[in-house]
């Protein structure tokens, strides 16, 4: 069993939570994933790694109600425990292997949607404190979808926040918004790493390969046991089968196929769905008690 | 006289009910079977089923005991040589081992030994006659890894002899292959697997679930700041193949530890479960082994109309003969001697069908097969919504890529010395799928027992006594 030592709210149907599990803790990098399992009839649930505090053994996630299973992590609260936490999963970002030197000679930009603001995270504080601030953009639905502002600010060189309908910060797409920047400002990038939802990836991916920027995506692809064992996770990497979970979940997105990848992603979805909707009629009936 | 008595059969649950459901197939010999069936044992001076059981069981003495009635006594010798006999007596390849050298079985039909270690087995579970109890520890701290047959009995060993072991599984639940691999209807969990686990735990075997060695903690990790004497792995196979033909990566296509995982460990076939399963209405199973056989009838169980394809003939299939014969039974669609060349899909990316190829089998090869050989020109198309690819598991690189000078094959499989069980690395030993490739039960329980014996030795000479 693994406490919750913290849970706050970063946006509606999106919480933060700092997990007590002192060996994931110890071990996570930035890029890695976990799995978690939150009571004895739920699924195995992939969530990139947020933060982690090595002293205090803790983990922290972020997660969005959009599942039943996501759903039951959220109605969780401070001092209640999760039953199964396991990882760090998946290979560490490359960045952790670059030398000071390689870091300076390079000029990176994140782009993160929707809670993949979240991994974008530990990798932007990582590179801050090696003392390389990267450029971040980070895209939202609207004002209110916006997470972790203050603390990306702080470990970010330049931060730019979209939003799709303009209510905070720029209006448009994060692809827009990196057009800009390119095409307008300048910038110029060596590497651009995005983390969200896959149509997001691919287009920022479209639009780099265009720019040709090396770019890495993080994949977050269906997993069950997420240590090589199932293969759901599968994805094709130039053209060469790949499993997301230990090949992964970072690749080089200029090679990823994104169509495949999404389809892939939809695979269970009419059964979740059906899933989801007796969740919520058994819900309300409890309600209505 | 005891050859006279013909073979006791097995009670079943009747195949057209079974289909329906997933509770246990066979129904095991009870006492007055068991007893009967003993009598046919002619109680060997040089009993050659000890010698072809992997974890040499005592077997005629153990049926001379169920013979006598006594099965308190026939629980404890087998006890001394297994801690999983419900499980042994239930999944083991008994026609390839102990039964398959059976005297009776020269003329006529062997005796049945495994059920009657499983009725032996069940006999002391419902009794509540298994209390195994702690060993005063002798100091020495051994790390076992991965919770499946060959980490069961290789901490079982240990802990007998006064050893502190501590075991690391990946997965939220131990077991390994028994929890994630086998179904329920050939083995049940709650009831069987949780229970002689428990046993291994009532021994002082401590199981850490949720730790991926490789990820979480390192074996340097646990040689260097655990303190532990000695490591044994026992990781298992667990990364599956596929075949590399085009359309593999169509929505519907899965391989065979996914599909089994989704069902056995996520329970994915009770609708109280979360976790999602797809079956359609057609399913097409690649491969003729234990698993391909128990992916087969999962997914018969949840509604669907089962091929089971394989490129060989029904002599090579790898599988146990009980299984192809109750798969038979259940109504799965036998579509030997043919290979997938392709597998096809709709505009949107499902599975429509798979395209195979007619095989006919030429000389032998190294394995000792005939090797099947493609007909040229009788390709044809089966149509089925789902493809459950079942062509073997290689080992998981994770703990090899993660300690240094661990050597293994290139397939992946980790190299020991054959006599001390040890790896590259001193202290660190290995065994079972994890060395030999996709194996059996049994076979990963042997390696785990030898592997005990020789890290028994490798501490007492290293550490001495404390």
């Amino acid at each position: 069993m693994y406490k919750i030592v913290k849970k706050r709210p970063l946006a509606e149907q999106i919480f933060l939570m700092d997990i007590e599990a002192p060996r994931v803790a110890k071990s996570a990098q930035p890029g890695q994933f976990v799995i978690l399992r939150v009571r004895d009839k739920g699924e195995r649930i992939p969530l990139t790694i947020c933060d982690y505090d090595r002293e205090k053994g803790t983990v922290t996630i972020v997660t969005q109600c959009i599942g039943v299973s996501t759903h039951l992590i959220c109605e969780h609260n401070e001092d209640d425990y999760i039953l199964d936490f396991a990882g760090p999963l998946g290979q560490a970002s490359e960045l952790i292997h670059a030398t000071d030197e390689e870091l300076a000679n390079k000029k990176i930009l994140f782009v993160g949607g929707g809670v993949g603001a979240a991994p974008v995270y530990p990798q932007v504080k990582y590179l801050s404190n090696r003392g390389f601030k990267p450029d971040v953009i980070i895209g939202a639905k609207s004002k209110n979808y916006v997470i972790l502002e203050e603390e990306m600010r702080a470990v970010s060189n330049n931060y730019y926040i979209t939003t799709d309908d303009g209510s905070y910060g720029f209006k448009g797409m994060v692809t827009d918004k990196l057009k800009e920047l390119v095409e307008k400002e300048n910038k110029k990038y060596d590497l651009v790493v995005t983390i969200g939802p896959m149509i997001m990836m691919k287009f920022v991916s479209l639009l780099t390969k265009e720019y040709s920027i090396s770019t890495v995506a993080s994949l977050n692809t269906l997993m069950v046991d997420g240590t090589g064992m199932c293969g759901a996770c599968r994805v094709s990497i130039g053209g060469q089968t790949k499993f997301t979970c230990v090949d992964g979940p970072e690749f080089d997105a200029h090679l990823v196929d994104f169509d495949e990848a999404m389809r892939r992603q939809n695979m269970y979805k009419t059964i979740e769905g059906q899933k989801r909707e007796e969740l919520e009629k058994n819900h309300k009936c409890k309600i209505g008690r | 006289m005891s050859t006279k008595i013909p073979r006791v059969p097995v009670r079943e649950q009747a195949a057209q009910e079974r289909i329906k459901n997933f509770e246990e197939v066979s129904y095991g010999y009870n006492a007055e079977e068991a007893v009967l069936e003993a009598h046919r044992c002619i109680q060997c001076k040089n009993p050659r089923c000890v010698k072809a059981c992997p974890v040499q069981i005592k077997i005629p003495e153990f049926i001379l005991a169920v013979k006598n009635k006594d099965f308190a006594q026939a629980a404890d010798i087998i006890a001394e040589d297994s801690s999983l006999p419900a499980i042994c007596g239930r999944v083991c390849p008994q026609e390839s081992q102990c039964e398959g050298s059976c005297v009776l079985g020269v003329k006529g039909e062997p005796v049945n030994i495994g059920k009657l270690e499983r009725f032996v087995a069940d006999w002391g579970r419902k009794e509540n006659y298994y209390n195994p109890t702690k060993v005063s520890t002798n100091g020495f701290k051994v790390a076992v890894i991965g919770s499946g047959p060959a980490g069961l009995a290789c901490a079982t060993d240990l802990a007998k002899l006064g050893y502190q072991v501590k075991i690391f599984e990946a997965l939220h639940l131990p077991g390994g292959v028994l929890e994630y691999g086998i179904p329920e209807f050939r083995l049940p969990k709650e009831e069987v697997v949780r229970y002689e686990i428990n046993n291994v735990k009532k021994l002082g075997v401590e199981i850490e679930t949720n730790v991926i060695v490789g990820r979480t903690i390192t074996i340097d990790d646990l040689l260097d700041k655990e303190g532990y004497h000695a490591i044994f792995l026992g990781s298992g196979a667990g990364l599956p193949k596929f075949m590399n033909i085009p359309g593999e990566n169509l929505n519907g296509v899965v391989s065979a530890n996914e599909f089994l995982t989704r069902s056995n460990l996520m329970k994915a076939f009770d609708p109280e479960y979360d976790t999602p399963i797809y079956v359609g209405k057609r399913v097409a199973v690649v491969g003729g082994g234990n698993v391909a056989m128990d992916a087969a009838r999962v997914a018969r169980r949840l509604g669907a109309e089962v091929y089971l394809v394989y490129r060989r003939s029904e002599k090579e299939l790898p599988a146990r003969v009980e299984e192809v014969h109750h798969a038979k039974e259940e109504g799965i669609i036998f579509k030997l001697l043919n290979n997938p060349v392709e597998i096809l899909g709709n505009e949107k990316g499902w599975v429509t069908g798979m395209r195979c190829i007619e095989m006919g089998l030429g000389e032998p090869d190294e394995s000792g097969r005939r090797r099947p050989i493609p007909i040229k020109g009788s390709e044809f198309n089966i149509e089925c919504d789902v493809v459950i690819m079942s062509l073997g598991t290689s080992p998981n690189p994770l703990i090899a890529s993660t300690t240094p000078n661990l050597n293994t094959e290139k397939w992946g499989g980790i190299i020991i010395d054959e006599n001390t069980c040890q790896t590259s690395r001193e202290g660190v030993f290995a065994g079972g799928d994890n060395v030999t490739g996709a194996a059996t039960v049994i076979l990963a329980m042997g390696a785990g027992r030898k592997a005990a014996e020789q890290i028994d030795v490798f501490i007492k000479n290293k550490f001495g006594k404390k």
